[in-house]
């Protein structure tokens, strides 16, 4: 293979996305060496364990995957501003829409609620730890590999261009031959390993490690949602795996699942992909209402409406989730009994997410409303998700449907549901726990400038949009006829507005790491739940002593009780797993191995494999037992900490 | 005294903390693969018929063959029952004994499930015949490859049950590859009822 | 409080007007101004769920607008302060009841307009649907009229007040046709066959597209629908069979490779050789043109390009 068909050539923006990343590859190695980080590197962050290290990991590989994604949603914006616009060309504007739903979904939306888990959760609920931090690290890990294997699609071997629906039989190895859409199933591949992991993980974390006197139904509502999550991860993503695997083995192996030789059955592609991808909405959408909850109490500082009620929609939520795939495609002609059960079915949902709404008001109700930043995010989402979430309704209509499928209308839906939860959940609870992950909060000031930029732009982006699609504008198409104009160009300049307050957001993490005071306790907010009961930075163990636990505003009742518990006299050794290494290999190797698959050099790809499955065996010989923190130690940090 | 008595009571791979979410945590990835099979299960039911102009089932399945296979991996799965029940009672070589039996019987449908392949092969029947056979293949292929992968991890315990005895952790690890080894027997009995009995019907 | 009244009064009318002009908006709007009995129902359908929308969001939004203002923490705030306030049996019933009573008022006109969909329209059924096959190869359209004998290219004739019966299929990927002024879309998927019911009651052009994604040359496989009178139909019935060539299989396979092209007519139908809706006909395509699926077409956007199919109407 010659470097011409390995390297994507022939495209100015794409020669300057090389330019780019050769630069910033530069700098970061410039700067490690200069500054002579390269072993604080690997000992403080490569080879941790720690689920606070691993939740920023986390976070921060999602902030750059929606700097990504967003600059793809702003090219996608500027070829549609005006009719005769030829910023992109056709095919490079697939490969745009491909790349943005891609890494929005699978490397923002999730690694972001994931990593806000894995700092919160272990905190909320009194845990030192992961039940497993070993396959915390190589969830996070397989997670990165994935996200990195995706994005040089686009500079190696080209970008996957069929949509991230992936529809077949286009996207099969006729229609999309190469290297393309390889990337697209190995890089996802390679991410659902770590989600799948993570799912079991934080599901026996939850279930087994919680502080006593914490029952099921004391957990803090956050943790309840992420558990019902994780439930979800667990039944929804092997279908994914499959699913992928299936397509994988038709285009590397000439089966014919999904092809149009061999009697395949390209439309088993859409039943499959959306048995997991309906899911996988709630995936992303109840973590955030899990943060909104937590969010609204503490800063109407009033108890939840509704708790109970609350948990029990989640949950049946993630039921229901599993019951509606088929409105993904009520035009595939399976007649009116079947989108009739379906359209029920999706509407049902209306229900338990109409409740959860009302609560959230009625927990306002006799509050006292403190408009801080991340109150602001929470506060938006309502009215916001309301509108995406009527519109919803509408699409579940499938009669109704058949005239909205496939347009902007539907593009405008699941935008006002996708962004106004989970990404406003995400900046919500990036303000709100900000401070117990860097000791600092974020300025107020300009987050409410970063705030209000990205809503009003929102809104002015994709309200026009249900206009759009009434007037028959189809998703994906890469220019507009001058019927479209006036509300396409009003769309464009909402998106720049976004993308304004994205980078005041990221200018704000800059600012408040220069100038923010320090954190002086661990309690910023006057906060309700466990996690604000640690002393900040939280110290590597969590909890010097675990708290007992009486209702599901744990911290609260404990300040109300004038205790802080911490109590020197119970401090003992805690045992603590050590860092290692192995998951940062392990999955290094995957990527390799993934890499030789997408361009189907089997044996490379082969070698790869049994290279993953020698350090799966060495791992089995190692009986690290990790080690003891004393406890002299515990007490010294915790009095420097609390400043006793 | 009382200690030692609770400590009879709980068998040694639940003894502590850290096993027992280990073995919670095995249950869960189970279900999991439960959710993965199920998906197998259900390509393999849409796509049954499809054969386009390879030879259907009914032609090349034997009630011979997968009838020893079934066999095999059955009492495979009671020998690695009798292998925990060994190793709670502490005899760590009749326990071994008995693990080298399962993994005998393992290797042997293995053998039995390769011959197949490649004898379906010659009659015209591979991954890429049609959509019914690439499902087939699929499916069938996937839980040998589970069996595969059981068998490498058996031998890699058997090495540190050699090195270290019966211990906590060796407990563990053999309780847990014994969970995962009779759930492919469970996996089995569904291919064995769901494919190859239908297929030879129908 | 009067101050606040006033406020909100302003807010209220300012809401009113947004609402008149939304609505009036929406008239221009190619779904909600229907040009046939399909697409009428739909709009009938949409509109219907839209005043139970506009309901909730009203309620929600002065809910939302009343929390937000009334117990904002601010000095010298009245409002009450209740921290312990966590439920209530009576309006949380409430809450419930009303959202299940919204979903059922919405799931019964859906179903029956759903069954409704699937038989030609009521108002039309004095006579026999016109049956069209309506097929799709990359990034084309070909329209079949197997009584007329007839066969187009990218264009579509129908006569008015009569309902048509497309028969979707597709010779390679999966595709939709949609005509928003006529009624919703369906799939074509190849080896199948949809049914799809549309008719217009109105004479006029309107556009059709291809909705589902199907690669680099998805944004130009549009075609315009001429609606006309009965017997204006019958003309250009009559001058299609006279004037335009016969459909050799030899030039219909060559059309089948994937590409652009521009409207044409044929006196005879490709169905007399393949039908793509069946088993049979699934990998007629690909077998022939296997290699010129991945040949990029290179389409770029600017001022002299052509929105979909060029050329005049039927001819080659």
């Amino acid at each position: 293979m010659s470097l011409d068909e390995l390297l994507v050539t022939g495209e100015p923006l794409i020669y300057a996305g090389m330019v780019s990343i050769v630069l910033v590859t530069g700098a970061i190695i410039f700067l490690l060496t200069y500054f002579k980080k390269w072993k604080w590197l690997w000992r403080e962050w490569l080879t941790t364990v720690d689920h606070k290290k691993i939740g920023i990991m986390y976070i921060l590989s999602a902030l750059a995957m929606l700097f990504r994604a967003g600059t793809d949603a702003l090219m996608i914006r500027t070829q549609l501003a005006f009719p005769d616009m030829n910023f992109l060309n056709a095919q490079h504007y697939d490969e745009i829409f491909t790349t943005h739903g891609t890494i929005m979904i699978f490397f923002m939306a999730m690694p972001f609620l994931i990593g806000l888990m894995n700092i919160v959760v272990p905190l909320q609920i009194g845990a030192r730890d992961f039940a497993f931090p070993y396959l915390n690290a190589l969830s996070f890990w397989s997670f990165f590999f994935g996200a990195m294997l995706f994005n040089i699609s686009f500079v190696i071997g080209g970008a996957p261009d069929a949509g991230w629906t992936s529809y077949t039989p286009l996207a099969g190895d006729i229609m999309s031959e190469g290297p393309g859409q390889n990337f697209y199933l190995l890089a996802l591949q390679l991410s659902g390993i770590g989600t799948l992991a993570t799912g079991i993980n934080l599901m026996v974390t939850i279930l087994k490690m919680r502080a006593p006197g914490m029952t099921l139904f004391k957990m803090p509502i956050f943790t309840w949602s992420t558990l019902i999550t994780m439930f979800i991860i667990v039944f929804a993503f092997p279908i994914l795996t499959v699913a992928l695997a299936l397509m994988t083995i038709d285009r590397i192996f000439g089966s014919h699942f999904f092809t149009l030789a061999g009697e395949g059955l390209p439309m088993m592609w859409a039943n499959l992909f959306w048995m997991w991808g309906h899911p996988e909405v709630y995936i992303v959408i109840l973590p955030a209402f899990g943060i909104f909850s937590e969010v609204i109490a503490t800063f109407a500082r009033k108890r939840l409406f509704g708790y109970s009620v609350m948990v029990w929609s989640i949950i049946l939520i993630a039921g229901l989730s599993f019951l509606v795939w088929v409105h993904h495609f009520f035009t595939m002609g399976a007649g009116a009994f079947v989108n009739s059960v379906f359209s029920v079915t999706t509407m049902a949902i209306a229900i338990p997410t109409g409740v959860k709404i009302f609560n959230w008001l009625a927990t306002l109700y006799k509050s006292r409303i403190r408009t801080t930043t991340a109150m602001m995010w929470a506060l938006a989402f309502i009215p916001s998700f309301t509108i995406g979430g009527i519109t919803g309704v509408m699409l579940g209509m499938a009669a109704a449907d058949y005239q909205f499928h496939n347009s902007y209308f539907l593009i405008a839906h699941f935008h006002y549901v996708l962004i106004a939860g989970t990404v406003f959940g995400c900046f919500a609870g990036l303000v709100y726990w900000y401070p117990k992950m860097f000791g600092h909060k974020l300025n107020e000031r300009i987050g409410k400038w970063s705030f209000w930029l990205f809503v009003i732009g929102f809104h002015i982006t994709f309200l026009p949009q249900y206009f759009l699609g009434l007037d028959g504008m189809p998703r994906r198409v890469f220019h507009i006829v001058p019927e479209w104009f006036n509300l396409n160009v009003l769309s464009t300049i909402g998106a720049f507005g976004m993308g304004l307050g994205f980078a005041v957001f990221v200018y704000n993490i800059y600012y408040s790491y220069r100038y923010s005071p320090r954190e002086q306790n661990g309690d910023p907010w006057d906060g309700r739940t466990l996690e604000w009961a640690t002393p900040t930075p939280v110290p590597e163990y969590n909890f010097a002593v675990v708290p007992n636990v009486t209702s599901h505003d744990a911290y609260w009742d404990m300040k109300a009780k004038g205790e802080t518990g911490y109590d020197e006299s119970k401090v003992e050794p805690i045992h603590m797993p050590n860092s290692t290494g192995q998951p940062f290999v392990m999955s290094a190797i995957m990527f390799f191995a993934s890499f030789a698959l997408v361009f189907e050099w089997i044996w490379l790809a082969v070698a790869g494999l049994i290279a993953v499955l020698v350090t799966m065996g060495m791992r089995s010989f190692d009986y690290n037992e990790g080690h003891h923190i004393s406890a002299d130690e515990i007490k010294r940090t915790e009095r420097s900490a609390r400043g006793l | 005294m009382n200690a030692y008595k609770e400590e009879n009571a709980t068998p040694l791979e639940y003894q502590t903390e850290e096993n027992q979410m280990t073995i919670v945590g095995f249950w869960i990835f189970l279900a999991a693969e439960m959710a993965l099979f199920g998906t197998l299960f259900a390509t393999y039911a849409v796509l049954f018929g499809r054969t386009a102009e390879a030879p259907p089932p009914a032609e090349l399945f034997t009630a011979g063959t997968t009838l020893i296979m079934t066999l095999l991996l059955l009492t495979s799965s009671f020998t690695s029952g009798i292998a925990i029940h060994e190793m709670r009672r502490g005899a760590q070589k009749g326990m071994m004994t008995w693990l080298i039996i399962t993994l005998v019987l393992g290797l042997s449908f293995l053998g039995f499930e390769i011959y197949e392949f490649y004898h379906y092969a010659t009659l015209g029947a591979t991954l890429t015949s049609s959509a019914y056979w690439s499902a087939f293949f699929v499916l069938a292929g996937t839980h040998g490859v589970h069996v595969t992968f059981g068998i490498g991890w058996l031998i890699l315990l058997l090495i540190q049950l050699k090195q270290r005895g019966i211990t906590q952790v060796t407990s563990r690890k053999i309780f847990v590859l014994g969970l995962y080894w009779h759930f492919l027997d469970v996996i089995w009995i569904f291919i064995f009822t769901g494919v190859y009995l239908i297929g030879m019907v129908i | 409080m009067r101050h606040r009244m006033r406020h909100l009064n302003k807010w209220a009318i300012f809401g009113l007007i947004g609402l008149i002009l939304l609505l009036s908006g929406c008239s221009e709007l190619t779904v909600m101004d229907p040009k046939g009995p399909v697409a009428e129902s739909q709009r009938d359908l949409i509109l219907y769920a839209l005043i139970f929308m506009l309901g909730i969001v009203a309620v929600v939004f002065s809910l939302f607008i009343f929390m937000v203002v009334k117990y904002r923490d601010k000095p010298n705030r009245k409002a009450e302060y209740k921290p312990e306030l966590h439920g209530n049996k009576a309006i949380e019933t409430i809450w419930t009841i009303v959202p299940v009573m919204i979903v059922t008022a919405l799931s019964i006109p859906t179903i029956s307009t759903l069954f409704d969909l699937e038989e030609p329209p009521a108002s039309s059924n004095d006579q026999d649907p016109l049956v069209i096959h309506a097929t799709t190869a990359d990034w084309k359209w070909f329209f079949s009229y197997p009584e007329q004998d007839i066969e187009t290219v990218n264009y579509l004739h129908i006569p008015t007040d009569r309902a048509i019966e497309f028969r979707l299929s597709s010779a390679d990927s999966m595709t939709a046709l949609w005509i928003p002024a006529l009624g919703g879309q369906k799939y074509n998927m190849a080896g199948m066959e949809n049914i799809l019911y549309l008719q217009a009651d109105e004479t006029g052009v309107y556009q059709g597209r291809n909705s589902n994604f199907n690669g680099e040359g998805f944004a130009e496989q549009t075609f315009k629908v001429h609606a006309e009178s009965s017997s204006d139909f019958q003309d250009w019935v009559a001058s299609t069979q006279n004037s335009a060539p016969e459909l050799t299989q030899e030039k219909y396979d060559s059309l089948l490779e994937p590409g652009l092209t521009d409207t044409m007519a044929f006196s005879s139908t490709h169905l007399e050789w393949v039908d793509h809706g069946t088993k049979d006909g699934m990998t007629y395509s690909i077998e022939r043109h296997r290699e010129a699926f991945n040949e990029q077409l290179h389409l770029k956007n600017g001022k002299d390009h052509e929105h979909g199919p060029s050329g005049k109407e039927g001819e080659q």
